[in-house]
């Protein structure tokens, strides 16, 4: 295939890849990369390495949005990002080390897991709850705009949602997504923070994780430009075209169907790493 | 009347923040669009082969020789100065962070921010 089909090719399933990831607040990277390698035949380290850089691009650029509507919490976001900056130098210089057999099944299983949250509705009740200790001494308690007004929250279980970030931070350095599926169980599970709130604050740590091991993968080599390129504007052009279709769009049959794409990915995936190991 | 200060200032910081991200972006996709260009013009009939996976040249993965290739008008060399521009995008909004949570007086969450920000530094230019 000549270059220029190719790019034709990759940016067109990574508009695809961008626009259901952020309708299903997934992220993009976690199906440009099984498309990258099933269907184009592209070594996972250059795919890893290309999906990482738009993950930071989708991420700034909702953040953007988001910060602006008073949803996020910088301090909490602060806070987690030292779990998953760290996680992140972790989860890089483990792909540096781990053959590519081994990385395709870690990322089948993590697409399993990301199948199962995403098919799954998101608890929204997260309600009022007691103000933890540590939490009021780390200032995470905070507030948001609603139609009613400003609503107040507290935060929980403070060192569970750290280490659940570390490990956040780990499989996005490690894989190269966004890992939205982590950070949604540690700050809507263990933190209990409202679902707006936790939504809007795990889109501003992203880009800062993903940063994180950006550089170590841009100094090691693995960022392709010509790869990369069509990866990281096609993404970035159909998640922000996703967000504005956020709230008006039939989300649930979506995020069945999107369930069910990142299954046959993941079986795919698992099944070539396997293959790969004996 | 304290509270109402700090809530202006949280208020500013968060717009502040938001046009940096929006500013490291737009710029970012730009060069690498304006870098693909030439790219694709130069080389688009080449064919592909990604199959095989061999670590990019220092040329395209060390800054100085980023920027040797976009003094001498390399496609590539732009796209991946582009993608250094994304990467310092989320790195600034933690710099200006730290100067955001300094003159509020929060010392706390000053040595939090710049705990990230060595972290991010260490990723970019350690060893």
């Amino acid at each position: 295939m000549s270059i220029l089909l190719f790019t034709l090719f990759v940016f067109v399933g990574s508009f695809g890849a961008g626009f259901l990831g952020s309708l299903t607040g997934l992220g993009g990277g976690i199906v440009v990369i099984p498309l990258l390698t099933s269907l184009f035949g592209v070594d996972i380290r250059y795919a890893i390495g290309a999906s990482l850089v738009s993950v930071i691009a989708t991420s700034s650029g909702a953040a953007s949005a988001y910060v602006k509507e008073g949803f996020s919490n910088i301090r909490i976001g602060m806070f987690l990002e030292i779990a998953t900056t760290i996680g992140a130098l972790v989860g890089a210089f483990l792909a540096l080390r781990l053959s590519t057999p081994i990385i395709a099944l870690i990322f089948g299983f993590v697409l399993i897991h990301s199948a199962y949250v995403s098919s799954r509705p998101r608890d929204k009740s997260a309600g009022p709850v007691k103000a933890d200790r540590l939490a009021s001494l780390l200032k995470m308690n905070g507030t948001y705009p609603s139609r009613g007004g400003i609503v107040p929250y507290n935060v929980n279980s403070v060192p569970t949602g750290f280490g659940l970030m570390f490990i956040a931070g780990t499989i996005s350095g490690l894989l190269g997504i966004g890992s939205g599926a982590v950070k949604v169980l540690a700050m809507d599970q263990a933190m209990r923070l409202p679902f707006k709130v936790s939504t809007a604050t795990s889109n501003f740590m992203i880009g800062v994780t993903a940063a994180a091991s950006a550089g170590i993968y841009l100094r090691q080599g693995y960022i392709d430009p010509g790869l990369t390129m069509p990866v990281m504007l096609g993404v970035l052009l159909g998640s922000s075209i996703g967000a504005r279709h956020l709230f008006n769009a039939e989300t649930k049959k979506l995020r069945i169907i999107f369930g069910l794409v990142i299954f046959v990915l993941a079986v795919e995936m698992i099944y070539t790493g396997l293959k790969g190991l004996f | 009347m304290k509270k109402t200060v700090q809530k202006l200032m949280n208020l500013e910081t968060e717009i502040i923040i938001g046009n940096i991200l929006r500013a490291g972006v737009i710029s970012a996709a730009t060069v690498v669009s304006v870098g693909g260009i030439i790219y694709l013009f130069r080389h688009g009939q080449t064919q592909m082969d990604y199959s095989v996976f061999r670590r990019q040249p220092p040329e395209f993965s060390t800054v100085d020789g980023i920027i040797r290739q976009v003094f001498s008008g390399r496609g590539r060399g732009m796209i991946q100065l582009g993608l250094l521009f994304l990467i310092a995008t989320p790195i600034a909004r933690v710099a200006f962070s730290v100067f955001a949570f300094a003159r509020q007086r929060d010392r706390l969450y000053v040595a939090v921010t710049l705990a990230v920000l060595t972290i991010l530094i260490y990723s970019l230019i350690g060893r």
